[in-house]
């Protein structure tokens, strides 16, 4: 089927593109980019107002299925994806049982094929169990279809396990996704060390707890030539061991990424305070400082932070009614992603629409190697419309998602996703 | 006039006017506990409910006397203390009392915050009677209530909190409360139990507890929980109680007139001497004599209470 948007400004930062210009749908790709253009038997798009972006690419989202079914599923998952105006998702092996081999790799691909409404990506454990002991099958999972392995959420403890991993990843070509955390300086905490947390009477996770694996990944990168990404930093000390890294990265012969989340770019520590304890400003790693949040959108805006990717975490709400030391980390994050980060990074300023889809959409897109993130000609039709003038309030029970663990609760954010086409599909059309 | 709040969370949030309206309530009620029939029936059809979920026995005690000295009726709810988890939410609990009619819960729980959140979702008022490192609001008032009584005053007065900062509850309600009326804070402990950014809190951080002492007019001593050395948040007791632990001659730095308070139960040749303890300038037993009067002024201010006969 043939479908021809109109009218919208198309942003692909790939070509450089940002012009109001019509695009042409075919076969699932885009077959034309340009002015007036017409097409018999194409159903026509008035995208009037709009933006025109290649479908956003999600580095970090855990989907829960398998065995946390009650959480979220492949298909709740997916179409909250599609409402975010995420077309592809890479996901974490965090799940029960922990996506550690080739058959799981392929049984979560068939249930994506059942019920997914975009496209995933399955990340595959760096240990097995991601128990940090014993390596994984990486080449065998690789050829079953993963895009990098991680123990997100299981911190790699060992150094010479990491290093290994860095070193055995590399060679099937595998980025490593580290969740940097060093446990024994996270002791039981449950929020940003510092001045809150000591009013608030609750224990702290301090900025040193990711920077000190921040730094020993950082080193095992330079030391293994391997392709290293940092999964949510959320400190400015973390930010500026990558700017240092990267500077060495090029001549060293080896890679680092990273990504950031959009709470740790838009919320502090005092949303626990101002919430009153609330447990949906319970996340991992914690809501930081304003300092550190400054920081963040820098090295956002000026490219040491590749990525946004949500760390899409969503919980049932009898994992977050509870006491605050007893809920669950983590954040539903899918469909308030993009309109967060406009409304917030956007409207004032720090972040512009080129860059934004360059780290949301082509950047992630190059990290984990897939041909997605661009619009020119021939491109995979993945398509996100957005609305920038829309304003909305963040009702949490509208969600697609299971999860409705949300900070935004009640926020009034401007602009919203409008459609979502996966493969010139259409998978989300609001209202 | 009463307290224009349905809660008693922490003295963070108070103002310096309710503190003082409570104290001076206290003051006016404190003679009650003297009177051979301890009995006014100002809160009569009152219920007050005491939801324990760590171990108590003075602020547990206190509260049930202050309540049955008014003639509310006072019911206690103890819960084990390490299988929160397998039993009954805190929010089916929570249910389960609004449906009941509590008029006022008085808690303490383990976790900071909990009592914020029980607040949240019931009708009834909740005060917080400790939460684990957050707040002591009552323990806070009680502890101003008696310097009031012997100082007059809160204003210029230098006030030294000794021990373990970091993790007390107690340390954080003197803070505020203190702070709010015009005191000056000092907070002495090893600087690994000392929290981060203490000053922003309004106190003065040392980790030399002479320093500290000097020219103090109240030494308020806290209470070391002897399981932080297992922690390694300290060596040993031994090392402990040899840099921070309160006695005669530490004593005599301060004021000649300074007052010994301690919120107890206290480990005596730990963080204090029994000679200090028990001498003259202790009024560690007084505190818990004020302890009733203040929690019978917070019961009938929040339970807005009649006339008091």
């Amino acid at each position: 089927m043939k479908i021809l948007i109109k009218g919208g400004r198309v942003i692909d930062p790939e070509s450089g593109v940002n012009a109001v210009l019509d695009l042409l749908v075919d076969e699932g790709k885009v077959a034309r980019l340009g002015s007036g253009l017409s097409e018999d038997g194409a159903q026509p798009y008035d995208a009037t107002g709009c933006l025109v972006l290649p479908g956003l690419v999600d580095l970090h989202a855990h989907l829960r299925e398998p065995g946390e079914e009650y959480k979220e599923d492949i298909a709740s998952g997916t179409a909250a994806a599609a409402a975010g105006g995420f077309t592809s998702l890479a996901v974490m092996p965090n799940t029960r049982p922990v996506v550690d081999n080739s058959s799981l790799v392929r049984s979560v691909l068939e249930r994506v094929a059942q019920n997914g409404l975009v496209n995933v990506f399955p990340i595959g454990a760096i240990s097995k169990g991601q128990k940090g002991e014993e390596l994984t099958e990486m080449g065998d999972m690789k050829e079953a279809g993963i895009v990098a392995v991680s123990d997100d959420g299981k911190p790699v403890q060992s150094s010479e396990l990491m290093r290994l991993a860095l070193i055995y990843a590399n060679q099937f070509g595998l980025p490593v996704f580290s969740h940097c955390e060093d446990l024994s300086l996270v002791n039981e905490g449950v929020m940003n060390y510092g001045y809150t947390s000591n009013r608030l009477g609750l224990r702290g996770i301090p900025a040193a707890a990711e920077e000190v694996q921040v730094a020993r990944d950082l080193i095992l990168a330079e030391a293994t030539g391997a392709h290293l990404h940092l999964c949510h930093i959320s400190t400015a000390g973390s930010v500026e061991l990558v700017r240092r890294a990267k500077e060495r990265a090029m001549a060293g012969g080896f890679r680092v990424t990273c990504e950031v989340t959009p709470h740790h770019l838009t919320l502090t520590d005092e949303a626990v305070a101002n919430s009153q304890y609330d447990t949906d400003t319970k996340v991992n790693p914690p809501l930081r400082t304003e300092a550190d949040l400054v920081a963040l959108r820098e090295a956002l805006a000026d490219g040491t932070i590749d990525a946004i990717a949500t760390d899409h975490a969503p919980h049932h709400q009898d994992d977050k009614l509870v006491e605050y030391n007893y809920a669950a980390f983590g954040i539903s994050g899918l469909e308030t992603a993009l309109a967060v980060i406009h409304d917030r990074l956007v409207r004032n300023g720090i972040l512009d629409w080129l860059t934004l889809v360059q780290r949301m959409s082509l950047t992630p897109a190059r990290i984990i190697g897939i041909d997605r993130g661009r619009l020119s000609q021939g491109a995979v039709a993945d398509i996100t419309i957005f609305d920038p003038a829309l304003r909305w309030t963040v009702d949490s029970r509208q969600f697609r998602s299971k999860g409705r663990n949300t900070p935004f609760e009640g926020q009034e954010l401007v602009g919203r996703v409008r459609t979502t086409f996966v493969s010139g599909r259409l998978v989300y059309s609001a209202g | 006039m009463g307290l224009n709040r349905k809660d008693i969370l922490g003295l963070e949030e108070m103002s310096a006017d309710e503190i003082r309206l409570i104290l001076d309530t206290a003051a006016s009620l404190k003679e009650i506990i003297s009177r051979p029939i301890k009995k006014v029936p100002t809160l009569r059809g009152k219920t007050v409910i005491t939801l324990f979920y760590e171990p108590s026995t003075r602020t547990r005690v206190s509260f049930e006397l202050a309540g049955k000295y008014m003639s509310a009726d006072t019911v206690n709810i103890a819960t084990a203390t390490s299988s929160v988890k397998k039993g009954e939410t805190l929010l089916d609990t929570a249910k389960t009392i609004e449906v009941m009619g509590a008029d006022m819960v008085i808690m303490r729980h383990p976790i900071g915050g909990a009592p914020h959140f029980m607040a949240q979702h019931l009708r009834a008022s909740v005060v917080n009677a400790g939460d684990g490192m957050h707040e002591h609001p009552t323990q806070g008032l009680l502890d101003m209530f008696t310097i009031q009584e012997k100082k007059g005053r809160f204003e210029g007065l230098k006030i030294c909190v000794v021990g373990d900062i970091f993790h007390s509850r107690v340390a954080r309600s003197n803070i505020w409360g203190l702070t709010k009326l015009g005191a000056e804070v000092r907070v002495a402990g090893p600087a690994t139990l000392i929290p981060p950014e203490i000053e922003r809190m309004g106190a003065r951080a040392y980790t030399d507890l002479a320093e500290a002492l000097r020219g103090a007019d109240v030494v308020n001593v806290l209470r070391l929980q002897l399981e932080r050395q297992s922690k390694g948040l300290f060596p040993s007791v031994r090392e402990y109680t040899r840099y921070w632990g309160v006695n005669r001659e530490r004593l005599a730095l301060a004021k000649p007139d300074a007052l010994l308070m301690h919120p107890g139960p206290m480990n005596r040749g730990v963080e204090i001497t029994s000679e200090i303890a028990d001498g003259d300038q202790s009024c560690i037993n007084e505190q818990v004599t004020n302890g009733v009067a203040v929690r019978m002024a917070i019961l009938y201010l929040l339970l807005g209470g009649g006339e008091v006969a």
